[in-house]
């Protein structure tokens, strides 16, 4: 119960801190609108090519998004010193994890909400169905969990910026291949084939959500 | 006679000094290393701390104060050493021991964007405290800011800001107190509330150890000095008149 308390605690701050600042969401929303009207503009998107393009204009915008949100905000968190606030209270560090991994999903979701009703208007594709609303979750998470463990370890260089694409994207691609191929499939209507790239996707998730829970520990350590 | 700490005990109250369980220390440090690549920021550094005490810590800038309470806060892992808290051990009773620290450090550890009343809801929530309303009230009319509770730490002069530190560390009546240079910024009336909240701490059956530059805050709360030189502990004394002008005599010496 205790846990719980101490996750909602830390959503809410971060909650609340977006709500005040504005720094976080609406940086991402942007990304990603500029990201989905380029390509939409760069290709001739026609037929099964748009469907091809389209998925990784997608995915495009919400990785590159995601990245820039929780790069951001590990960095304000360091700025304000809070961080270590948090580091000082007797929740445990894998509660701190759950707590920062909820709260980054949450402004990641938003966005991918966002991405995935501009992506309709633009690439008149129907993205908007369970089995791809279903990839696009699983597909966040993998990357959202990577995200934030990696944004806490880089948060403490001087060259974050940098390091956090760096340590994240080489870690993160099967979750991007898998998600890419996922929707592809999706948008092409050939779902017979997707069954693979969902269950490879799930078992990248379950595997690390299990390690960043146990390293975040040590992630944050000096 | 030495007050005595329960252990398991969660927070300091009232009862922690009538408690009739044998008496271990607040603080116990026994050769505490830390390396930072070429740099020997401590080099062997042992202490005690019991309960119902003061103890100061002083040293010239780069001395390791702050690294060594980072140590006994947890934030830092040892490079070697052993230390234990109110009986438990580092690291494998973090959790329990940080229930039983409360920490003053060069940063704040507040949000700039929340109000002064969001800060200590949201640390109050990560401590489990019942009645956090009541409580959060309390300290801050403890450190005078019980009108200043709908304001944004942002918005807070330095001051105010290291009174709402303090009262962030003591909110969840922390055993042992670590402070690291606690009057930073402090007027004189954020001093003699400082002072009051350490006498008080100490009367109850806490512990405090305090790093400090400023010879005159610092004689007048402990009890017992300790004087850190390039990471290692030069010397160990009790409160007496001739300490003040020592303590001076070797900051000069180290500056």
């Amino acid at each position: 119960m205790i846990v719980a308390r101490q996750i909602y605690a830390i959503v809410r701050k971060d909650l609340l801190l977006e709500l005040r600042a504005r720094e976080q969401v609406a940086g991402m929303g942007v990304f990603a609108l500029l990201t989905l009207v380029t390509f939409n503009f760069a290709f001739d998107l026609t037929g099964a090519d748009r469907a091809a393009s389209g998925s990784g204009a997608l995915w495009v915008a919400i990785m590159f998004a995601g990245l820039l949100g929780m790069g951001r905000a590990a960095a304000i968190e360091r700025q304000q010193g809070a961080w270590e606030g948090v580091l000082l209270s007797p929740a445990d560090r894998g509660t701190i994890f759950l707590g920062k991994l909820a709260s980054g999903l949450l402004f990641i979701g938003i966005v991918d909400a966002l991405a995935l009703v501009l992506f309709t208007a633009l690439f008149a594709l129907p993205v908007l169905r369970p089995m791809v609303l279903l990839v696009v979750g699983l597909g966040t998470v993998g990357f959202g969990t990577l995200g934030t463990l990696f944004s806490v370890m880089a948060a403490t260089t001087r060259a974050r910026e940098v390091l956090l694409p760096v340590l994240l994207f080489p870690l993160a691609l099967p979750v991007v291949i898998s998600s890419v191929r996922a929707t592809t499939l999706l948008l092409t209507e050939r779902q017979a084939e997707v069954g693979p790239w969902i269950s490879l996707l799930l078992g990248f998730d379950v595997l690390f959500l299990g390690i960043a829970y146990l390293v975040f520990g040590h992630a944050v350590e000096e | 006679m030495m007050a005595t700490v329960r252990l398991g005990a969660r927070q300091l109250g009232p009862a922690a000094s009538e408690s009739s369980a044998p008496s271990v220390p607040a603080i116990e440090a026994i050769g505490l290393t830390k390396r930072y690549g070429n740099r020997l920021a401590l080099a062997g550094v042992s202490l005690r701390v019991e309960t119902s005490e003061c103890v100061g810590i002083f040293g010239a800038n780069g001395a390791g104060k702050s690294t060594l309470l980072r140590i006994l806060a947890t934030l830092v892992r040892p490079t070697t050493g052993y230390v234990r808290c109110c009986g438990l051990v580092l690291p494998g009773q973090a959790n329990e021991i940080r229930q039983l620290i409360g920490v003053v450090g060069h940063q704040t550890y507040l949000v700039d964007d929340l109000t002064v009343w969001e800060n200590l809801d949201f640390y109050a929530r990560l401590y489990g405290l019942r009645d956090a309303a009541g409580r959060i009230q309390e300290v801050l009319d403890r450190l005078g800011l019980g009108d200043r509770a709908g304001e944004r730490v942002r918005a807070l002069s330095r001051g105010l800001q290291q009174r709402l530190s303090i009262a962030r560390a003591i909110l969840h009546r922390p055993l042992v107190l670590l402070l690291d240079e606690p009057d930073t910024g402090l007027d004189r009336e954020g001093r003699d509330r400082l002072q009051a909240l350490i006498a008080d701490q100490v009367a109850r059956g806490g512990a405090v150890l305090l790093a400090t530059h400023s010879v005159e805050f610092g004689s007048q709360v402990v009890s017992r000095a300790l004087f850190l030189d390039q990471g290692r502990l030069a010397w160990e004394r009790p409160v007496g008149k001739e300490l003040a002008g020592e303590l001076e005599r070797q900051l000069r010496r180290q500056l």
